[in-house]
């Protein structure tokens, strides 16, 4: 019993959401409100959220637009367990790591720990521009709960592992974004709590960071600290915590070990051939463009298809809706594996496709010609990059899901190519032998 | 390697819970001792002082912040912090003192009496439109870490008073040129720093508390803090307002926590024969220590929603 270090009992948490919610409604509804309530039940938002007990009849009532995040999750952490936190955007995860992190109240529920609680939300969190680098290591570290003495006994360490030693003296508005985010995350990961909440941290940064982000994960995952890590890199997930919980619509939909999780998530995502994107809220980027829709659709007529067979062209077609005039954007995608492994990727820069400038609404086409791609299931990331600040204005991660099927035709040639661990894609290969002539064969 | 081990149970299995809310159980005493933190709705923080306490380098590290980015790339740097005081004391000193002919204060040049009073005033003006932005300005960390909120506006607070040390120098520089001799009361100055921050933090943190929530506080403090410049006796002596009002009026001009401030830092400053209005003073104290309190308390009460709504 005394080693459980986190025991969540019915966690639940509320918001109020649409005209009469909970953000920046102006004065004037309050002091109507103010001046009203003696009249009427209050359905003053502030009140709904700080104490629901008190206005049971808002549950039941379908005009009050409100919205659990969280319902009734319950679990227990024991020392030293790496736990995983997936779900599709808008699970709960973000809710569920801002409660524990204290950052919110919720509604309902509690949460005991026991230890030092740190949490890692995002990297990088309170970076000022115009400090230096050696200055925001001070800053960051104090916001995540390092004492000074700590920081500076950590600090040739945190200095090399970013690899920024020579820009130390220069504000970091200066640095590159790769810079940036590595010193940041150097900085997050040697911080040393006994309890460390993570939330998609390891989505940062170029290919061959994430990597050494990720082992430096493993190391602290290993060295019998409890961690609970939400992420939407499922091989991460699976490389760092044998135990995972599954959020669905704010409740748990299953829990136990990673492999079982994982698989029951990867088989419940539905097969489309339209994204509607444009309302999802886990993106990144300035927000100047924004990915609207992305549409699946036959090579050379404008037919929506849901499942594409073996070495079949199709085309991506990817709506924007720019909110400012940009001037040389970049649009890519990529096609991530079901264990969000790129795949591959293309960018209008990589094929020299200049566009000038982008404006208002449109679209998009990229056709990819009888694509290499073993049978399996593929998940879209898709970005659109502004050019003068090499910042992305919008970029999503893990959309839709492209199914790439086998046609009954090739059938017989292609089970053998299908099984689990043959890899992604393939290759057209040819072998032979000294007495032999050569023999076409695929392969993956 | 860690055995794996099957500690995760749900113990709310998914669909079950639809009905209206069972009160969860409550857990066996012994296990509920030992955890150290705990996460609840509308749980006061027992631990809030100490917590507080606790994050003490954060504050130090955020208020230094504010100072180091205050005046980067700018090329006058911290002069800006003299400019400003100094150019409102002459034209104050012109039309007030010259022009309109008012009296000083025991005979304490008329430049060195708008100053006595120039210095906290800034000081409170700029305390109080940095500590009531200062929430939503750092809205960033509001919403992804934890920590006592109340570090955010007391450590705004802390730039203003790097101003305030600064500008103290040209007051210096106005003795010197006046030929005036301060007396032990200079001494006394820091005690009513303490109170002109006390006037400012109350105030500021209510409506620091409220622009989370209603960003019409936003255009509202750049008026009050202009409009309050002339209410309070900054370019002119408590006593003609005396003198005018009378005293029934006076102690009702009196509710202004600045006037006590002010007042003060004259008394201290000037020394000789300015006196301290004993009732109007204790009012604006007494008013700007129930602010204070109010200010606190408010600002508790609405900090646990602050991430949600800010």
């Amino acid at each position: 019993m005394s080693d459980t270090v986190i025991r969540v009992e019915n966690l639940s948490k509320k918001y109020i959401i649409g005209k009469n919610g909970a953000g920046s409604d102006g004065l004037r509804h309050a002091i109507h409100d103010f001046f009203t309530a003696p009249f009427k039940k209050s359905r003053n938002p502030q009140s709904a959220i700080r104490n629901p007990q008190s206005d049971e009849s808002a549950i039941h009532n379908p005009q009050s637009d409100e919205f659990w995040a969280l319902k009734d999750v319950s679990f227990d952490v024991k020392r030293g367990e790496v736990v995983g936190i997936i779900g599709r955007n808008g699970a709960g995860k973000s809710t569920l790591l801002k409660i524990l992190s204290r950052i919110t109240e919720p509604t309902r529920g509690r949460v005991r720990m026991r230890g030092r609680v740190a949490s890692l939300l995002e990297v990088g969190t309170g970076f000022h521009p115009e400090l230096t680098g050696r200055e925001n290591v001070f800053l960051n570290g104090a916001i995540l709960g390092m004492s000074r003495e700590e920081i500076k006994g950590k600090f040739d360490e945190i200095v090399a592992f970013a690899e920024v030693e020579k820009f130390l003296d220069t504000p970091v508005k200066r640095y590159s974004s790769g810079m940036y985010v590595r010193l940041a995350f150097a900085v997050a990961a040697h911080l040393e709590p006994e309890i460390l909440i993570v939330d998609e941290v390891l989505s940062v940064g170029d290919y061959e960071f994430q990597r050494r982000c990720l082992g430096k994960m493993n190391e602290v995952a290993h060295s019998g600290r409890t961690v609970l890590l939400v992420s939407h890199n499922v091989t991460a997930i699976e490389e760092l915590c044998l135990q995972s919980i599954l959020l669905k619509n704010g409740r748990i939909e299953r829990s136990g070990p990673t492999h079982q999780v994982v698989a029951h998530y990867l088989s419940a995502t539905a097969a489309h051939s339209t994204w509607h994107i444009d309302g999802q809220t886990e993106r990144e980027g300035t927000g100047n463009a924004r990915i609207t829709r992305l549409e699946l659709l036959a090579a050379d007529t404008d037919t929506p298809v849901t499942s594409l067979k073996f070495r079949e062209s199709f085309r991506l077609r990817m709506h924007y809706r720019a909110i400012e005039r940009l001037a040389d954007p970049r649009f890519g995608f990529a096609l991530l594996s079901d264990k969000n492994e790129r795949v591959f990727q293309s960018d209008t820069t990589e094929v020299n496709y200049q566009i000038q400038a982008i404006e208002g609404e449109g679209w998009f086409d990229c056709l990819v010609s009888a694509p290499n791609l073993l049978p399996g299931l593929f998940y879209l990331e898709a970005w659109i990059v502004e050019r003068v600040n090499v910042a992305f204005a919008d970029h999503i991660y893990r959309v839709g899901r492209i199914e790439i099927g086998v046609d009954p035709a090739q059938q017989e040639q292609m089970a053998s190519l299908t099984y689990p661990g043959r890899g992604r894609v393939f290759m057209d290969c040819r072998w032979s032998q000294p007495d032999r002539p050569e023999g076409a064969y695929v392969t993956g | 390697m860690r055995p794996l081990t099957e500690t995760l149970d749900p113990i709310a299995a998914p669909g079950e819970r639809d009905a209206p809310e069972v009160p969860p159980s409550s857990p066996p005493p012994a296990s509920s001792e030992s955890f150290d933190l705990w996460i609840e709705a509308g749980r006061t923080e027992k631990h809030y002082w100490a917590d507080l306490w606790r994050y003490r380098e954060l504050f130090y590290i955020l208020a230094w912040r504010d100072v180091a980015v205050r005046y980067k790339q700018t090329v006058a740097g911290a002069a800006w912090a003299l400019v400003q005081p100094l150019v409102s004391m002459v034209v104050m000193t012109v039309i007030f003192g010259k022009i309109a002919g008012l009296p000083s204060e025991s005979n304490a040049p008329y430049a060195i009496m708008v100053f006595a009073a120039m210095l906290p005033w800034q000081f409170f003006s700029n305390a109080l439109s940095s500590s009531s932005q200062s929430v939503v300005s750092n809205a960033q960390l509001i919403s992804k870490i934890y920590f006592p909120r109340l570090i955010i506006p007391a450590s705004s607070v802390v730039v203003s008073l790097i101003d305030f040390a600064i500008a103290f120098s040209i007051l210096a520089a106005l003795m010197v040129w006046y030929q005036f001799v301060p007396s032990w009361r200079l001494l006394t100055v820091p005690v009513f720093v303490v109170l002109a921050i006390i006037a400012a933090l109350g105030p500021g943190l209510i409506i620091t508390a409220l622009t989370v929530r209603y960003r019409d506080f936003r255009i509202v403090i750049p008026f009050v803090v202009q409009f309050g410049m002339y209410v309070s006796p900054v370019a002119y002596s408590t006593a003609v307002v005396r003198a005018k009002l009378g005293e029934g009026l006076f102690l009702l001009y009196s509710l202004n926590p600045m006037v006590g401030v002010i007042d003060g830092f004259r008394w201290a400053v000037l020394g000789g024969a300015s006196q301290l209005h004993q009732p109007g003073f204790t009012l604006s104290v007494v008013l700007s220590v129930l602010l204070l309190f109010a200010g606190v308390w408010y600002f508790r009460k609405t900090e646990r929603v602050f991430a949600d709504i800010i």
